[in-house]
């Protein structure tokens, strides 16, 4: 194969390959190619949405560390920082769901204890299709088994995410993870190289010939004889990443005792493009170069060629950068823990440049004073991939789209309808340890997760955190703007239930091929939509991951953006109210009743989507909601402060509408309802965010603080007997309810 | 000499098996309508010095009852497959 | 005070829960790391749940070959008070210092979930202070949690008083619903279930406090003996 051809196989363009030859100053060699290539990839380098990303929100006073290092890092007041993160590991689980998820579980983890966090959770929001084959079903149970079995054993708890079932995911199913940290915060570490003739030290698993997927052309292009490695046989082609969480277990409790005590100025874990990235980002970073002897890697497989070390996704590895006089006590850590540390590269000064700029260069050499095998500018690799504005075309029938509303769609079985809506997830969280740490106030298959802000070696604080992950494809395949925006005001409802005020936002931005324009239209509209609401909440976004090319078949998925958000509570020395009412209380929609433009809209739905109607008016980003979540989250936080309120249970109206909401709280309580007078399905269905149903025995108190706080509030009834009444057109049977919730996974996974 | 050796550690006779009972409910779906008494374990490869295949058997055999199965509960077979 | 030991093997992920629990209750627990040959200067010890070695090969198999173990077994065979909570349990078992063994759950998933308990015998340095038949939520947290023994050691167990806790509604196929027992002596426990999980409402359930107390309450006999040993002439 030419070079040519052999660039275009690594998915370089052959302009970027002409970028490759202008850095240089000559043709890369076939190492320097594939470490471009990897850089330069769309996962590595964000090429074609960085210039989008701009555009978001990223200061705010509480903001320690905004994106583009490992994890966004806030202040969390007591001294205590909280580092978040969120990522996909989309098409790795389609391939093998078990390693793909767990070793998507142990990437995000190290992505956090680099900037010095212990790991304190995790989240997983899921998207498969519909369950009905059998192929559904693996992906399901390999991944939950997968995340179950990777996090359970490293010992961070699994604290929520969510499960979406839809037909566009049937061939690509999105599994994205988030996870949160704390530190100390003076102990903040950032992913950099300094300091001359400092050594680079790897740490962890041995490195084999995993995931190199992207480079796997190499061993098809007569490549061996140019670097002198052996020809390439079968048994070289890439491997599936596998990953090991005993070993990530004792990198973390290394990692964390080598910062506590000093011993190191710089961390990186490896990633995707392994040690290249890893190399490459700390020196570019920290303005230094670095020289890498790849004959110090300990191989995991005799004969690897160059290009295989420095590009290998080996899991569990981790890049430390440590002064020469510590490097004894950074071993004896290590041995402790049995991880295994290998000096593979030492800093080097920057060299100045043409016009005098002082420029950090990666050299790969064969020992450490040897041949140099690569040699480029560190910051060539990890900053400076062409950026691309590619082309983007709003839909044909947008218009069409938005004037097709499901407002016409004839009520059908409204009790029926309810139920198809009813799915309890705890199939899936009963298998995550949800509870490690005792910080667990509230865990998995509530509006939000809330935990104490407490762990090992944090300072004593009374305060805690709440995390909730929402996306919602159905709005967003109408109106990506809108829809993200409205995403967003789910998320702050969801932490209201709990007490917490939205403090920051992370985002996962799951979508089609970006080289269709109809792709990176929707892309462009979810960054200025969540752009808008982040300004209209004065929230920053911290954080973030880009997942491109989810298409099968030709057919991309819908625009899946996921965002995280982070509340705090200021104090929580009691458990909120939760969702379980009692018979006697008084039961209050909280929030507007009548959205706008439209009262009940029901665009985006799962009322409509079960129509097949994908069309309409979604609500607008409103005011009146923001306000009902602001009351919301005071009240709920005076009960975790341990004071009273008149709040006695809540739960924000989702996915499902008010019905589903009322049914779930009815399941929950044991204990039924009767609403007299609901304005039709549409009211009982919309699902516009921002509206909580709140029970209280003190309904006097409650509308009193709601009409000063300037929020409508609704009296629905009084929680009473064993039925859920809902107008003329639903009755059912409590006990129906929380059984029909209860087996519904189950029963649709076929167990 | 060093010898190949094989342990196949399996559950006793009498113990609970569900993963092999998970996999015995599925095989009439599959058309292995034949196929029963399913049993799951565990098969560890080892290669063992020794000057004698007997002598061989012996290391494998003790590994095998104290660390390999657990008695209590589990079956060790060890053969030894030939020389390495 | 008395101090407890709580062990930490490579792979342990519930020691400083554990440590916090005992805390908040008045104790004082310290971590020790698994290749400690020693355990002369504590009244107690505890092996806290996680994936001692990652649980290859089985959960707890290479556990019991830690150089630690080799003083916990010493530990007991003097009386002094060894808690086994999840994979401690295992760990107990494989080293055999508790009967029987603990095989994975009847459904082959792993479950974190509230369970209830019943207290079936209050003679163990952990339900000393619960009364018998007592139902105490506690969460369960593993994959190999079916407790399994031959009908022997089963009827031995009884007759002799040793099953200490039952599920209320069996979640893992444990033979006779037991979710923890003791040694003939009741000095060494061993429970599926975490109580440092319970120890308080704000966590869900503070039913936890009345095992960890009696444990804490043996512990300090423990020390009490001790000072008389020592103090005799």
């Amino acid at each position: 194969m030419s070079d040519e051809a052999l660039h275009r196989a690594l998915g370089l363009t052959d302009d970027e390959y002409a970028l490759v030859e202008g850095v240089l100053g000559r043709a890369p060699n076939h190492l320097e190619l594939a470490m471009f290539a990897v850089m330069w990839s769309e996962h590595c380098s964000y090429k074609s949405s960085r210039l989008h990303l701009r555009r978001l929100p990223t200061s705010a006073p509480q903001v320690l560390v905004g994106p583009g290092e490992n994890a966004g890092v806030i202040d969390a007041g007591d001294g205590v920082a909280i580092a978040l993160r969120i990522e996909s590991h989309n098409h790795p689980s389609a391939i093998e769901p078990y390693q793909g998820a767990a070793t998507g579980v142990g990437g995000i983890l190290r992505d956090v204890f680099t900037m010095g966090a212990r790991p304190l959770a995790v989240m997983d929001p899921l998207f498969f299709g519909p369950p009905d084959d059998a192929r559904a079903r693996w992906l399901v149970e390999g991944v939950v088994a997968g995340i179950s079995g990777y996090g359970n054993s490293v010992g961070v708890p699994t604290i929520g995410g969510e499960l979406t079932f839809d037909e566009g995911y049937a061939q690509n199913p999105l599994v994205n993870v988030l996870c949160v940290g704390a530190l100390p915060r003076e102990r903040l570490v950032l992913g950099r190289a300094s300091g001359v003739g400092n050594l680079a030290v790897l740490l962890g698993s041995r490195t084999g010939r995993d995931g190199i997927g992207g480079v796997s052309v190499l061993a098809s292009a007569g490549f061996a004889g140019a670097d002198g490695a052996a020809s390439l046989d079968e048994e070289k082609r890439p491997s599936v990443q596998v990953g090991d969480p005993y070993e990530e277990k004792r990198l973390i409790e290394a990692c964390l005792g080598l910062l506590d005590e000093g011993l190191v100025v710089g961390i990186q874990d490896l990633g995707g493009a392994g040690l290249t990235c890893a190399a490459s980002e700390t020196a570019a970073r920290g303005g230094v170069g670095m020289d890498v002897d790849v004959t110090a890697v300990p191989l995991r497989e005799a004969g690897m060629a160059p290009w295989e070390v420095m590009t290998s996704e080996s899991q569990e590895r981790m890049l430390a950068i440590v002064r020469p006089e510590d490097l004894d006590a950074v071993a004896a850590l290590c041995r402790r823990w049995e991880v295994r540390s290998a000096v593979v590269g030492r800093v080097t000064a920057p060299v100045s440049d043409a016009a005098g700029r002082p420029v950090g260069w990666l050299r790969v050499r064969e020992g450490f004073d040897g041949p140099v095998l690569a040699e480029t500018p560190a910051a060539a690799l990890a900053d400076d991939a062409p950026l691309y504005d590619r082309p983007r075309a709003r839909p044909g029938d947008f218009a069409a789209r938005l004037a097709d509303d499901p407002a016409d769609e004839p009520a059908g079985d409204v009790a029926a309808e309810l139920l198809a809506s009813l799915v309890d997830p705890a199939w899936v969280y009963r298998q995550y340890d949800s509870q490690l740490f005792l910080n667990t106030v509230v865990g998995p298959g509530r509006d939000a997760a809330l935990l104490r802000l407490a762990g090992p070696g944090l300072p004593e604080s009374e305060r805690g955190f709440a995390l909730t992950t929402d996306s919602n494809p159905r709005w967003c395949a109408i109106d990506p703007r809108a829809g993200t925006a409205l995403t967003l005001l789910e998320g702050i409802a969801n932490l209201a239930c709990v007490g917490a005020t939205p403090a920051a936002v992370v985002n996962c931005l799951n979508f089609g091929n970006p080289e269709h324009p109809e792709v990176m239209w929707q892309l462009g509209e979810a960054v200025d939509g969540l752009a808008e609401a982040c300004r209209a909440t004065g929230l920053p976004v911290i954080g973030g991951n880009v997942s491109l090319y989810n298409e099968s078949g030709g057919r991309d998925i819908d625009p899946t953006p996921v965002l995280g958000v982070l509340g705090l509570v200021e104090r929580l020395v009691a458990p909120p109210p939760g969702w379980t009412w009692r018979e006697g209380d008084t039961v209050v929609l909280v929030g507007p009743r009548e959205a706008r433009p439209a009262p009940f809209p029901l665009a985006g739905s799962l009322f409509a989507r079960r129509r097949g109607r994908t069309g309409g008016r979604l609500p607008e980003f409103d005011e009146r909601a923001l306000a009902a979540c602001r009351l919301v989250a005071s009240e709920v936080a005076l009960a975790c402060a341990g004071r009273a309120t008149p709040v006695a249970a809540v739960h924000d109206v989702g996915a499902g509408g008010l019905a589903t909401t009322l049914a779930e709280m009815s399941a929950a309580a044991g204990v039924g309802l009767e609403w007299r007078d609901p304005r039709g399905h549409a009211e009982l269905f919309t699902e516009a965010p921002g509206r909580f149903v709140v029970a209280t025995r003190d309904p006097a108190a409650l509308l009193a603080r709601a009409a000063s706080a300037g929020v409508e509030a609704t009296v629905l009834g009084v929680a009473a007997g064993d039925r859920l009444a809902l107008g003329e057109t639903c009755d059912l049977a409590v006990g129906d309810l929380a059984e029909r919730r209860a087996s519904a996974l189950p029963a649709a996974l076929g167990l | 000499m060093e010898y190949a050796v094989r342990v196949d550690v399996t559950l006793r006779h009498g113990i609970a098996d569900p993963e092999g009972a998970t996999i015995e409910r599925a095989l009439p779906a599959l058309g292995f309508a034949g196929v029963h008494s399913v049993r799951t374990g565990k098969a560890f490869a080892l290669v063992v010095e020794a000057d004698s295949a007997e002598g061989a058997r012996e290391v494998a055999g003790s590994l095998a009852t104290r660390l390999l199965s657990n008695p209590v509960i589990e079956d060790a077979a060890v053969t030894v497959v030939g020389v390495a | 005070m008395s101090r407890v030991g709580v062990v930490v093997f490579p792979g342990s992920n519930c020691e400083h829960d554990v440590v916090q629990a005992l805390g908040a209750l008045g104790g004082r627990a310290e971590l020790v790391w698994h290749a400690e040959t020693d355990l002369s200067g504590f009244d107690a010890v505890v092996l806290p749940g996680g994936f001692a070695h990652g649980d290859y090969l089985r959960p707890g198999a290479l556990a019991r070959f830690s150089p630690v173990m080799g003083a916990v077994a010493a530990f007991a065979r003097a009386g002094g008070p060894v808690l086994g909570i999840c994979n401690g349990f295992q760990v107990l078992t494989e080293a055999g210092l508790l009967p029987g063994a603990l095989q994975k759950n009847r459904g082959l998933t792993f479950l974190c979930e509230p369970t209830t308990l019943v207290v079936a015998s209050t003679r163990s340095v952990l339900t000393r202070t619960a009364a018998l038949g007592a139902e105490l939520v506690v969460p369960i947290n593993h994959f190999a949690g079916s407790y399994v023994c031959d009908d022997s050691t089963y009827l031995a167990l009884v007759e002799r008083d040793q099953v200490v806790l039952r599920y209320r509604d069996n979640p893992n196929g444990s033979r006779g619903d037991i979710a923890g027992i003791a040694n003939e002596a009741g000095n060494v426990v061993g429970l599926m279930p975490h109580p440092e999980r319970a120890f308080s409402a704000l966590l869900g359930s503070a039913d936890g406090r009345v095992l960890l107390e009696g444990f804490l309450a043996s512990a300090d006999d423990a020390a009490a003996a001790r000072v008389d040993l020592v103090a005799a002439p």
